[in-house]
């Protein structure tokens, strides 16, 4: 089967999968509603409450689960290929430590800024997930040739290990209360009720995936190593260079929405490559897809599991990747 | 100490305070206790009772969180809940240290060096009450601390009396939420002195079902179980009309709850309204005036 026919026929099965996932979402949930009445414009939108419960505390809850778990999973796949590492994770860099400092500190110093509707905690933690990506890159970029993966690996991992010593700290010298507020942040939450984080953080995801859809020959290449992918006219640095800003663009946009959620960057790609192969060209649009249909049902779970209580996302989403992941793992070797 | 203080919880309402006089009483006739002097308190609360009840000048240093009553922001700290200084507590050679139920560690180490600690944990209004009196007995303050508890259950009852017969609004208490969104939103749940305070000011609380102290809900929770009022508690001490409004603005997208359609969106300022000390009397007069206005 050529490349195109295969491409073509599984990415229209995860399309129409991931599809299916999200129109059926927003239709479960604590509360029996009825469609016929979410949808009926006769009815006043003040006294619709059908429609509410559709439109203000669900579907953008699904919209924000899909466009996270797009991002992430989707990070993850360009980072595993980069750094030739598959536990690798949208995480490992330092990216969602950096962005949980940010909100960290929104939260214990109380901060209420707000930018164009978008309130302090998501803007603080973008702004410490830029900072981040910023150091790592600047480190690792120091070196002359091209971007070591060793040093981009290693100084992620330790800025990840300081940054979250801070954020013990920060979280220690903090109140009672908001240190609580802080910790369930850090669980991941996708209760969003409103589109404007949506709309904020879409750009940013939409402008990494645009990096991305160029990247699969690339990381195909790069995933062998540096020299074959010199050797094959892959100009290295800057493949290297384009894939660590993106991913790391993708995975602060998604944290700053629905905070640090893990497994998913690992998880998903994992899953699919166990699927489809390793062809990036398939892997990366594939995990995108199936990142999003994947993480919009593990919220679902945690919004009707124990309902009328929340099970934190992030708790639902480690609770399935983990045992799974296992699984692949001894099923592999 | 704790068999009493077990006893007392058993015993009927009418027999505390004899109950305790005669604790005190035996205490005193086989010299077992001098009423202690020098009193150390990790908890805020229990601060303010001790405070209530006429043992305030024996306190000799607080928690990091103490604020009430504003002789305590003179005295020293010790640390707090989670960080308790044990050395500087031993130091201090106190003879009564209020602990917290969680705080195992440091129950260990006083026992150890033998300094007597008087246990506490949170729970509804009644036990704010009988806390009172329990540490009135402990302390040699029965008599104020019975006043102390029977001007708090008097001040309760008027408002229950008052609300009595009146129509229950359903209503949302809510102490927490991500500001400017209606993101992690914590409401108080169908246990503990947030949601008596509640009952006792003449609502139904929309959470009742919920056996915990506070709930994490999500917006549809509160679209599925519409509120008449929901009742925000903001530590603000006061806020201007602009902030008010910056409070409040997140619910609207919810206009179909009655409380919003309504304009019964009710945003409760002061520190005091989260503390289970004796201003919960003033707390439920609150939430009264904004059930009933």
């Amino acid at each position: 089967m050529s490349i195109r026919r295969r491409l073509a026929l599984v990415l229209g099965g995860f399309a129409i999968f991931t599809a299916a996932i999200l129109t059926w979402a927003p239709t479960v949930g604590s509360t029996a509603i009825s469609l016929a009445r979410a949808f009926d414009r006769s009815i006043p939108w003040e006294s619709n409450v059908d429609a509410q419960i559709f439109f203000v505390a669900r579907l953008p809850r699904v919209l924000a689960g899909a466009l996270v778990g797009a991002a992430l999973a989707a990070a993850g796949v360009v980072l595993q290929a980069l750094l030739r590492n598959p536990l690798a994770t949208p995480f490992t860099l330092g990216v969602s430590a950096g962005a949980s400092l940010g909100a960290m500190l929104a939260v214990t110093m109380q901060l209420e800024f707000g930018l164009l509707g978008i309130t302090s905690i998501p803007l603080a933690s973008f702004a410490g997930s830029l900072l981040a990506t910023g150091i790592v890159y600047a480190l690792a970029a120091s070196q002359r040739r091209g971007l070591s993966t060793n040093v981009l690996l290693l100084a992620g991992v330790t800025l990840n290990a300081f940054f979250s010593a801070l954020i013990l700290f920060v979280q220690y010298i903090a109140d009672f209360a908001e240190a609580l507020r802080a910790i369930r942040w850090m669980m991941g939450g996708l209760d969003v009720a409103s589109y404007t984080p949506i709309v904020a953080a879409l750009p940013f995801v939409l402008l990494a995936f645009g990096a991305f859809a160029v990247m699969p020959r690339t990381l195909n290449l790069l995933s062998i190593g540096a020299e074959a992918a010199s050797a094959r006219g892959v100009e290295v640095k800057t493949a290297q260079r384009v894939a660590f800003l993106s991913a790391s663009l993708a995975t602060g946009a998604a944290v700053s929405l629905g905070g640090p959620i893990g497994f998913i960057g690992i998880v998903v790609p994992h899953l699919v490559r166990l699927l489809v192969g390793a062809d990036h060209r398939i892997v990366l649009p594939a995990s995108a897809l199936f990142g999003a249909s994947f993480l919009v049902v593990c919220d679902l779970a945690a919004r009707t599991v124990m309902s009328p209580l929340e099970i934190p996302v992030g708790v639902v989403t480690a609770l399935i990747g983990g045992p799974f992941f296992l699984w692949l793992l001894v099923k592999r070797s | 100490m704790a068999v009493g203080e077990t006893i007392v919880t058993r015993i009927g309402w009418k027999w505390r305070p004899a109950l305790a006089g005669l604790l005190v009483a035996v205490a005193v006739a086989t010299g077992a206790a001098q009423p202690p002097r020098r009193i150390i308190s990790l908890v805020p609360a229990v601060t303010e009772i001790l405070f209530a009840i006429g043992a305030g000048p024996h306190v000799v240093a607080v928690s990091n969180y103490d604020v009430e009553p504003p002789e305590v922001r003179s005295l020293p700290t010790v640390g707090a809940l989670l960080d308790p200084d044990t050395e500087r507590i031993i130091a201090m050679k106190p003879d009564l240290v209020i602990t917290y139920g969680s705080q195992d560690d440091l129950k260990t180490q006083l026992t150890r060096v033998k300094i007597p600690f008087f246990d506490y944990r949170h729970g509804g209004l009644e036990h704010i009450i009988a806390t009172m009196r329990a540490l009135g007995a402990r302390t040699g303050n029965v008599n104020q601390a019975d006043q102390a508890a029977r001007s708090l259950q008097t001040a309760i009852d008027a408002v229950r009396q008052r609300v009595a017969g009146k129509p229950r609004p359903r209503t949302l208490l809510v102490f927490g939420r991500e500001p400017g969104s209606l993101r992690n939103i914590y409401a108080s749940a169908g246990r503990g002195f947030l949601h008596d305070m509640l009952v006792a000011a003449g609502g139904e609380d929309v959470l009742d079902d919920i056996d915990k102290e506070s709930a994490h809900i999500s917006a549809e929770i509160v679209l599925a179980r519409p509120p008449d009022v929901i009742i925000e508690l903001n530590a603000a001490t006061r806020l201007n009309e602009a902030d008010l409004k910056k409070v409040v603005d997140p619910w609207m997208r919810l206009s179909s709850v009655p409380a919003v359609k309504n304009g019964r969106v009710i945003v409760l300022t002061g520190p005091g309204m989260t503390v289970p000390g004796p201003r919960v009397a003033e707390g439920v007069e609150k939430i009264a005036r904004a059930l009933h206005p």
